[in-house]
């Protein structure tokens, strides 16, 4: 879409006017300056779905959306999470980190911040398979996504 | 040319062809207000009492001629007071620019003095909008304002613009083209869809045609009566649609929906295909839409992608504009060498006159108490039904759409999709400023003729004489018959007592007031009210208050399912 103010309100003005769902939405400026990318997560019958991508064709603002959840596609999200990390749950983080091919980017004496990318299930297992009382913070960016192959989102 | 950003909109309006704007001045306007005292040749501003009349004046004005209305008001209160007027353009898709002023740049987001985010607040009901934060992007901006609100789908677009980039100083020069990557509207309909579609026409049995407002807005009457007379099917339309096809034309069945003929609704009902063209399948249309139309292959032609099976699926879509689809359907059907099944077409007139019969808007006429829809019947006669009609919202309304038949489109102008009460008046206005010769009437009622009376001052300072036709029964009359039938008779709040005295009312705002209280003296009376061609009547119908709409389908019924009396 333009990236232009403004841009992102309609998108999420209507989908809570028309009661759709969100369930993840990621937006930054791309490589063309003037154009920003949006992947949204959201979810619904395939009317429903129908009716999001046609509602959002007709934003001024919008200028492409595609489905890809329509071809093969590639999805991958982003999340640092802050875990308390004494004692022996110290190694016990760090073999969890390397199993899910997480990096841990910050350390103190008492805590870890791991990074992971994946698929969303990659990393809510993560979440899964650590004691909740470790996990002191988390944030994640949402899923953005990109077409397999020589397929584009093009102008 | 060297001009300030006031000076910019101003050149940038009548270049543009803009003979009106409605409006009123304030603050964060007063630039913009300077110049159109300055450098303003044949743009003509007309100063409205309350900024809703604003929008619905350029809303009328809009409807009745096609091109886009133009309103300009200031920020805060002013933006806010058009609201209502923008949401009701906005959900009968009608083409105008609303100019909006801002605090300055630097005050924007400091609570100042008249300050609302305009753009925030009119986001949702306009197609798009702008804030101008450099004087450098003005003229091209309004550019894209004026080529939004006309293209495709029409719609409200909203320019805000702050005092300081009204004052800022730029060159200018008028923008002849303008592009815009992500709004390409369609300008073609799919012609192996249109194939498709007028082959699925010709088997039909039992066919109807249902149009709607965007045949209006879409200037395809001529196409439409075209097909329609060249196939001999019915045909019925929307509210929003009245007029679009000759109301006295045999195939017509009248409307159809909530308050729609008994013949229109029963043809929907039975009907095998149903060609939709510029109609969106509107609640008040299709009532409950699990029994809508059960046993039909749906043809539905919008110019807006969105439209089409957003609420039912339809078989064979065509997304483009009504008039170059419809055309196109008529020059498949010149070429062809089978006709429409003339049998089974022939069976289904036979039903269909048998509904008719059933004369389902006769109505008890009465020696004491005048009955709405007689007076309706007898301003249609009074005015050899060639009248611009505005309406308000509620049963007057409903007895304008069904008793002043219209045979023309763009003479039928009333608020369809939002049923804003206030939109009559004006209205009316904005349709006399395009038609200073035509007769021009706002059908209302004591209910809704007070949401916006205050323009009858604007009336008289710009000569506008507007014959107005209030169904005055002393109540919220369709909120009365909802209770009656739906709320066990408990009339909650829809008496309105103190009711002003009318005549006096139109007379202290120095036009000429008229009450007809006797059904037998009503057709003189009115003949004389209609005579009066340079003066603005406000003509005061007593009317039977127990009177219902009918025909009726309760909201969530099937169309087979109606009240008749």
């Amino acid at each position: 879409m333009e990236n232009e103010s403004g841009a992102l309100s309609r998108v999420a003005g209507l989908f809570s006017a028309r009661g759709y769902n969100i369930h993840a939405l990621t937006v930054a400026p791309t490589e063309e300056e003037s154009l920003s990318r949006l992947t949204l997560v959201t979810s619904g019958t395939a009317h429903q779905i129908e009716q999001i991508v046609k509602h959002l064709n007709r934003l001024i603002d919008v200028v492409k959306v595609v489905d890809l959840t329509d071809g093969p596609h590639i999805e991958r999200e982003l999340m640092l999470i802050k875990l308390t990390a004494q004692g022996a749950f110290r190694e016990e983080l760090v073999r969890l980190t390397d199993i899910f091919r997480g990096t841990i980017v910050d350390v103190t004496a008492t805590t870890y911040t791991v990074q992971l990318v994946g698929e969303t299930q990659k990393l809510d297992a993560f979440i899964a398979a650590i004691d909740p009382a470790l996990i002191m913070e988390t944030v994640r960016s949402g899923a953005m996504g990109i077409m397999r192959g020589e397929k584009c989102l093009q102008l | 040319m060297e001009l300030t950003g006031a000076q910019i909109l101003v050149h940038f309006l009548e270049d543009a062809g803009v003979e009106h704007v409605w409006g009123y001045p304030g603050g964060a306007a007063l630039p913009i207000y300077d110049a159109l005292d300055t450098d303003a040749k044949e743009l003509k501003h007309i100063l409205v009492r309350h900024e809703q009349a604003a929008v619905h004046a350029a809303d009328g004005y809009a409807r009745s001629t096609g091109k886009p209305g133009v309103v300009l008001v200031t920020s805060g209160p002013g933006a806010t007071n058009t609201v209502t007027g923008i949401a009701t353009a906005y959900m009968d898709s009608i083409p105008m620019v609303v100019l909006t002023g801002q605090v300055p740049t630097n005050l924007i987001g400091s609570d100042a003095f008249q300050e609302c985010d305009t753009v925030g607040i009119t986001r949702p009901i306009v197609k798009h909008n702008f804030l101008v934060k450099d004087v450098k992007d003005l003229a091209i901006t309004l550019k894209k304002a004026f080529y939004i609100a006309t293209t495709g789908r029409p719609g409200p677009v909203v320019v805000d613009i702050p005092k300081d980039v009204q004052n800022a100083i730029s060159t200018y020069v008028y923008p002849q083209e303008v592009e815009l990557r992500s709004y390409l509207p369609v300008t073609k309909g799919h012609s192996g869809q249109i194939k498709k579609a007028v082959e699925l026409m010709l088997s039909a049995e039992r066919p109807v045609f249902y149009t709607g407002g965007g045949a209006v807005l879409g200037d395809a009457a001529d196409e439409l009566i075209q097909l329609v007379r060249s196939l001999g099917y019915p045909i019925t339309q929307t509210l929003m649609g009245l007029g679009a096809y000759p109301a006295q034309d045999q195939q017509n069945l009248g409307m159809l929906g909530m308050h729609g003929t008994y013949e229109a609704n029963l043809a929907m009902h039975h009907c095998d295909v149903l060609i939709a063209i510029g109609s969106r399948f509107d609640d008040r249309v299709t009532g409950n839409i699990a029994k809508f139309c059960p046993n039909a292959k749906i043809i539905h032609v919008d110019i807006d992608p969105a439209s089409i099976s957003k609420i039912i699926t339809v078989d064979v879509p065509i997304v483009g504009p009504v008039k170059q689809v419809v055309a196109e359907m008529n020059q498949h059907l010149a070429g062809m060498d089978k006709g429409a099944n003339q049998e089974a077409i022939d069976a289904w007139w036979a039903q269909i006159t048998e509904w008719r019969e059933m004369n389902c808007l006769k109505f008890d006429e009465s020696a004491t108490k005048i009955k709405p829809q007689a007076a309706v019947k007898a301003v249609w006669e009074v005015t050899n039904g060639d009248a611009y009609v505005t309406s308000d919202v509620g049963q007057h309304q409903m007895f304008a759409a069904q008793y002043y038949t219209f045979d023309k489109p763009r003479r039928w102008i009333n608020s369809g999709g939002l049923g804003t009460m206030g939109f009559g008046l004006p209205a009316a206005m904005g349709v006399q400023m395009a038609f200073p010769d035509a007769t021009v009437i706002c059908v209302t009622g004591e209910g809704s003729i007070q949401m916006n009376i205050q323009e009858l001052s604007t009336c008289l300072q710009y000569g506008l004489p507007i014959k107005i036709v209030s169904l005055n029964n002393g109540y919220l009359g369709m909120v009365r018959q909802w209770q009656e039938f739906f709320y066990d008779r408990r009339y909650s709040m829809s008496y309105m007592d103190s009711l002003p005295d009318f005549v006096k009312l139109a007379e202290a705002y120095g036009h000429v007031g008229v009450r007809i209280d006797d059904p037998k003296t009503m057709r003189q009376q009115l003949e004389e009210a209609f005579a009066l061609k340079d003066r603005l009547v406000f003509i005061d119908i007593v009317t039977d208050p127990q009177e219902n709409v009918y025909p009726m389908i309760p909201a969530g019924a099937g169309q087979n399912e109606m009240i008749l009396v």
